[in-house]
């Protein structure tokens, strides 16, 4: 089977957006660790972003790079989901969203580790590692968050409920995917919620969002962030940085 | 050994070492204000990372504002061995109580500004640490030769991004001159007042904590940088810069100090901004800490 361009370029504007909202944080942080911390992990995904948009440019080929797929696209050729493109100003929703994305990069890495694309098992092999410690510092400050003070309690156990009907669209199929979105969903909910209970938090009983990231189908945010992160680029075609 | 032993034979005072009450005050405010100046300078760098115009700057910007952060890290370490504490620190600088250094009141207005502060403000800053790397007191001393090795990143960078633009469209070009021109002067006042309007120098030079007088390292930042100007193809907003062969250094016209006292005084551009920025990420941070707090509070008593 071949690799669609689709595919790459959903995982791809996953982490290209992640990296986007993630990096807001620089400057911004509770503490000085975290700001290291959180500019580490944005760094981590926009190196797996281009590598991915790179890929998904040698796919489609027609000669586009990674910063002509970043840079001149509009939203409605995104193919991020909608957990990631929300702004993300509360530290709780920042942890929650990241829990849930590196859990289920984390699976879907380490399953493309041994697929037949010797491409992507590349680039999942190197990003496999640069998750598992998104993951586990997610998990760490989902249990501080979640079994700190009353209303450390109450704002984790918010931001859970903000973000996970989120979760499903991770799931959701895509044409041409090297791994069926579908057969990490057991794995990946099972590692989230054994967290939310380690962290004396529960699970949301909520029905998911509509989603419709991987049709190019998005929230009114995505058009705002690529209006900022598109606008210099754009402002003088062809120009080399 | 003694203190006065210790500073006659050039040796390092670490944290057990006796040491003159003024020496530790001086030291302490002098590492605070730096460690300050790093964590306020992450602000008008990290105004760029989401506008940046490729993603290869964009990752090379978010790596050099963290190493900033890694360096107010590193520093407040340092004036740790003081016996003072970072929380504590931190308030007097949210205070208005302690000071960061006053380039960081100037406004990043194009990205051809994230060039110009890799350039020129980092470039300020290592001509100004280089002899910070064998000051007298030995934990400020070994934090200086880290981070100065990642200045010079910075500043190659700096200069990388310049000559990109200097030799791209000619919209890039004016860019960068715009850049190098609202720059050049307030980098020129990051080594201080003249020699003989600065309070602290005399005591700082006996002590062994400044090496060079404010006046000689502006004048080797100068030697410096003109050259480099040169290879980008820009000029420096000076028409009084040139050799002088007799002096063996570039002449300059003179800095307008009326300006930095403005600045110091909290009036420049960005006074007000980079403190209200600060101030709320420590204040939406709160819940944050607190919670970390009392978690390891559960699990040491849970330990027990
Ligand atoms: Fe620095
Ligand atoms: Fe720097």
């Amino acid at each position: 089977m071949t690799t669609s361009c689709d595919y790459v370029l959903a995982l791809a504007d996953d982490a290209l957006v992640s990296a986007q909202r993630m990096s807001w944080w620089i400057s911004r942080a509770p503490e000085l660790e975290e700001d290291v911390a959180l500019a580490n992990i944005g760094l981590d995904q926009l190196g797996q972003a281009r590598a991915l948009l790179t890929y998904a440019g040698a796919l489609e080929g027609a000669g586009r790079t990674e910063d002509d797929l970043a840079y001149l696209r509009d939203d409605r050729e995104f193919r991020n989901v909608w957990l990631v493109e929300r702004p993300q100003p509360d530290f709780g929703v920042t942890i929650a969203r990241l829990l849930m994305l590196a859990t289920w990069q984390s699976e879907l890495y380490a399953a493309l580790v041994s697929s037949s694309d010797a491409t992507l098992a590349g680039i999942a092999g190197k990003a496999v590692k640069e998750v598992a410690y998104h993951v586990d510092h997610a998990r760490l400050w989902t249990l501080r968050l979640g079994d700190g003070t009353e209303v450390s309690h109450a704002r984790m156990q918010a931001a859970l409920e903000s973000e996970w009907p989120h979760l499903e669209e991770l799931f959701a199929p895509v044409d041409g995917a090297v791994v069926d979105p579908r057969s990490l969903r057991d794995r990946v909910m099972g590692r989230i919620e054994e967290v939310v209970v380690e962290a004396t938090l529960s699970v949301p009983q909520v029905a998911p969002a509509i989603g419709g990231g991987r049709r190019g189908l998005h929230t009114e945010h995505l058009g705002h962030l690529l209006a900022e992160m598109q606008h210099l680029h754009r402002s003088h075609p062809g120009a080399t940085w | 050994m003694h203190f006065e032993e210790l500073l006659a034979g050039d040796g390092r005072v670490e944290p057990r070492d006796e040491m003159p009450d003024a020496y530790r005050r001086t030291l302490v405010r002098q590492i605070a204000q730096h460690a300050h100046s790093e964590i306020i300078g992450m602000q008008p760098e990290g105004n760029w990372i989401s506008r940046a115009p490729s993603l290869r700057r964009k990752a090379i910007l978010m790596a050099k504002v963290q190493d900033e952060a890694g360096h107010g890290l590193y520093l407040y370490a340092a004036a740790e061995t003081l016996g003072v504490d970072r929380a504590d620190l931190l308030d007097q600088l949210h205070g208005g109580r302690q000071k960061y250094s006053s380039i960081f009141n100037y406004p990043t207005l194009t990205w051809a500004d994230v060039g110009a502060i890799g350039w020129l403000v980092d470039g300020a800053a290592i001509v100004n640490q280089v002899p910070l790397c064998r000051c007298s007191y030995g934990p400020y001393a070994r934090a200086m030769v880290r981070i100065c090795k990642e200045e010079s990143f910075h500043q190659r960078q700096g200069f990388e991004i310049l000559h990109t633009l200097a030799h791209g469209a000619p919209a890039q070009k004016a860019m960068a001159q715009d850049a190098v021109d609202r720059y050049w002067w307030p980098s020129l006042m990051m080594f201080g007042p003249p020699d003989d309007d600065s309070t602290h120098s005399a005591q700082s030079m006996a002590w062994g904590i400044k090496r060079f007088s404010n006046d000689d390292l502006r004048q080797r930042f100068v030697d410096m940088t003109v050259p480099q100007a040169e290879v980008l193809g820009l000029t420096l907003p000076d028409p009084e810069i040139r050799w002088n062969d007799e002096r063996g250094h570039y002449d300059f016209g003179a800095v307008d100090f009326t300006e930095l006292f403005e600045v110091i005084k909290g009036n420049g551009p960005c006074n007000r901004e980079r403190m209200a920025h600060r101030v709320a990420a420590h204040e939406d941070g709160a819940w944050v800490r607190e919670a970390a707090a009392a978690y390891s509070a559960k699990r040491a008593e849970a330990a027990a």
